[in-house]
């Protein structure tokens, strides 16, 4: 599978598992829930694990903070483009939990917001919309201008200054 | 008034670019109709009743003349040749082409201006008082804080998909002419017992459906925390806003549903983690204050109060008494140009008279009009001296009625004539009121009254803050109106109580005048309506308005 990640197109070897059997190693990513009920075995196993948290339960996230570190990938499941959630979870993510691993988002998102979720950490994106990715990735460079700090760094805003006398 | 500089400017190139590629994408059928609505909101396309509809952007309500020529020629090219003014002290266009909107937010990126965020779930356009910097009763100008929170919430990232709209007002002054305590967000500046000016945070009105009179959960903010509170604030609306239902998405629902002392926890326990992350600086500010070009006032402007010509001309007496206020600096006036004519859609202006107003403000006002809340427009810095002159060339643009602040200064939406959400012909019912008070005596002596009218239940008209506030309500296939008497959105801010049934659309009008009639029977020396109002309440004007029913 093609994903875009850190603003390159690549191929993708994470599974998604929903109730399948759990291989002994490999990439694979489970919904919190099943998470909560199998972390220990999830952890025993020699491979990467990757927690796929519901946008609309913004708690869950909170609950996952003490096992980030041991987690490779976030997934970032948008079940409604229009419902800005995950914008907000990317960022405590990123700067309230200084969390270093895959931010990744997948379901119902669209090239036109790549740039905003950009900013706000993500950077891994499971597009399957009707553009082609080699489109999708221009979506990167919409803007060159940011006012306001963001996970990306300060904004524009704090660079202004004037110091007095001058 | 704000310089862009190349950075500002590249932001709303850049925008217009974006917003071409998603319009081209639209009518390729590479986004659908679900996909390019929330795009084209936010740039403020709006598909109404007619036609559709394109909201600019007037950041607190500045504009200056090349951009006022600028709209003239929009409206002129893509338009029927007029504009509307809206209560967030913005500029609407009717009849625009869908596939036109991208030239048009070029126009306007060419002249500093854009239609960003002025509709949809985002955080919307800054809205200030019009007399802000020009008043006497200011803590300190608002101006450059609007622009640093508009500058903090243009492309916001995490910000652009809230549960719903998200209005943000900033007055500096002591007397609230920004309407603070009916947003989303209301800021007010303020010195705090120490001498320190920093901002009273008000969180959580708001009108439409469920009109709510914000409350205060901070007291005092310092200046250094004003962009990571309010982050704070939205990021705890956007976890936990609503988005089940959208008539309970706005943060009133939030604050009222957790309870204001919960809210206030969250949003100051999300703060304490991020309050260090980006603090707003002084030198910030500095360079911020810096950019505004400020009027270059002559310090030998001759005081002139035009005693023996109002005494001569009683049109040029009344037009200095209602529509000029006092200015800070000695020798200059405040001019408001009433945009509520006899016979004509409150807050409408066509391209003529765009052309002559921005003309008027080079000669007379330093270049610079600006909005108001009530949709009139203002000159805030003309000299004492020019102003029979500036009577005279307002007088024939009819953009001098004497009536700012009284009856007729009604406020109103556009209603269905252009609305798809409205049930009634709200302008219609404006004209029919305001023929039964074109005797300016009467209405001078009926003193400062502010009728409100809205269309439908959410509320553009601002009718639940109104003094007299009329709203249209559909009942099986018929226009109905209800009226709600003492609101205001000032310091006092209320909202209207209902008066009794809705009426007919033929009986708001008499309706109206037995108000009045009510008033002036009831009222005790120079009793102002609302205070009437507020010492008798509602039952004495009940009972005249529905004594023939």
């Amino acid at each position: 599978m093609r994903i875009i990640k850190n603003r390159e197109i690549v191929e993708d070897a994470w599974a998604h598992l929903t109730d399948e059997e759990i291989p002994a190693n490999g990439r694979v990513t489970v919904p919190f829930g099943r998470w909560l009920v199998e972390r220990e075995t999830l952890l025993a196993r020699d491979g990467e694990i990757g927690v796929r948290l519901d946008c609309e339960a913004p708690d869950e996230l909170q609950r996952l903070v003490p096992d980030l570190p041991r987690i490779q990938l976030i997934l970032l499941e948008l079940s409604r483009f229009t419902d800005g959630r995950a914008f907000s979870l990317a960022r405590l993510l990123r700067e309230r939990h200084r969390y270093a691993g895959e931010i990744r988002v997948a379901g119902d998102f669209l090239p036109d917001q790549i740039y905003y979720l950009a900013r706000v950490g993500v950077d891994a994106f499971e597009y399957r919309g009707a553009e082609s990715l080699e489109e999708v990735l221009r979506a990167f460079e919409t803007f060159s201008v940011r006012y306001q700090s963001a996970a990306d760094g300060p904004g524009l805003i704090r660079q202004r200054r004037l110091v007095a006398g001058r | 008034m704000y310089q862009y500089d190349e950075f500002d400017q590249t932001v709303v190139n850049e925008r217009a670019a974006q917003f071409r590629g998603q319009t081209r994408r639209f009518f390729e059928g590479k986004l659908t109709e679900e996909q390019f609505l929330p795009l084209r909101l936010q740039n403020g396309l709006y598909i109404q009743r007619y036609a559709p509809m394109l909201r600019i952007a007037v950041p607190y309500g500045h504009l200056a003349s090349r951009q006022l020529r600028m709209v003239a020629h929009i409206a002129r090219t893509y338009d029927k040749g007029y504009v509307h003014f809206t209560t967030r002290q913005n500029i609407q266009l009717n009849w625009p082409k869908v596939e036109d909107v991208p030239a048009i937010l070029e126009d306007l990126a060419s002249m500093q201006m854009h239609a960003i965020q002025t509709s949809g779930n985002c955080i919307r356009n800054i809205t200030s008082d019009p007399l802000a910097g020009v008043c006497a009763d200011e803590v300190e100008d608002p101006r450059p804080y609007c622009e640093i929170i508009r500058q903090w919430s243009t492309l916001h990232p995490e910000f652009a998909f809230l549960p719903r709209k998200f209005k943000i007002a900033v007055t500096g002054a002591a007397k609230d002419r920004a309407a603070v305590r009916v947003h989303d967000i209301g800021l007010r500046l303020l010195r705090n017992p120490a001498g320190e000016v920093g901002f009273e945070v008000i969180v959580g009105g708001g009108l439409g459906r469920t009109p709510v009179i914000g409350q205060v959960i901070r007291p005092f903010l310092p200046k250094r925390d004003l962009l990571t509170y309010l982050e704070a604030i939205l990021r705890v609306y956007n976890l936990y806003g609503r988005r089940d239902n959208k008539f309970k998405a706005r943060i009133k629902i939030l604050v009222r549903e957790m309870g204001v002392e919960a809210f206030r926890e969250a949003v100051e326990r999300e703060w304490r983690a991020i309050r260090d992350d980006f603090p707003l600086e002084e030198e910030t500010i500095r360079w911020y204050q810096a950019r505004f070009v400020r009027p270059d006032y002559d310090p030998d402007a001759p005081v002139r109060t035009w005693d023996d010509l109002r005494r001569e001309d009683r049109g040029f007496d009344a037009w200095y008494r209602h529509n000029t206020v006092e200015h800070k600096v000695p020798g200059y006036r405040v001019v408001f140009l009433s945009l509520k004519p006899p016979g004509v859609a409150p807050g409408d202006l066509t391209a003529e008279q765009l052309d002559r107003v921005a003309e008027l403000s080079e000669r007379y006002s330093f270049g610079v009009t600006r909005t108001t809340h009530t949709q009139n427009l203002v000159f805030a810095d003309v000299r004492q001296a020019d102003l029979y002159e500036l009577w005279q060339a307002l007088r024939e643009i009819n953009l001098a009625t004497a009536n700012i602040g009284k009856l007729t200064d009604m406020i109103c939406c556009p209603g269905l004539h252009y609305c798809a959400l409205a049930n009634a012909g709200s302008i219609s019912v404006a004209h029919d009121i305001y023929r039964r008070f074109e005797d300016l005596d009467y209405l001078y002596d009926l003193g400062d009254i502010r009728i409100n009218l809205s269309g439908c239940m959410n509320g553009c008209g601002h009718h639940s803050v109104g003094h007299i506030g009329i709203l249209g309500v559909d009942k099986k296939g018929e226009e109905w109106y209800q009226i709600t008497l003492g609101g205001s959105s000032s310091d006092d801010a209320s909202l209207g109580e209902r008066l009794g049934p809705a009426v007919a659309k033929d009986r708001v009008a008499d309706s109206v005048e037995a108000v009045i009639r009510t008033y002036v029977d009831l009222r005790m020396e120079e009793e102002p309506f609302l205070a009437t109002v507020r010492r008798v309440g509602v039952q004495p004007f009940k009972e005249r308005v529905y004594a023939n029913h």
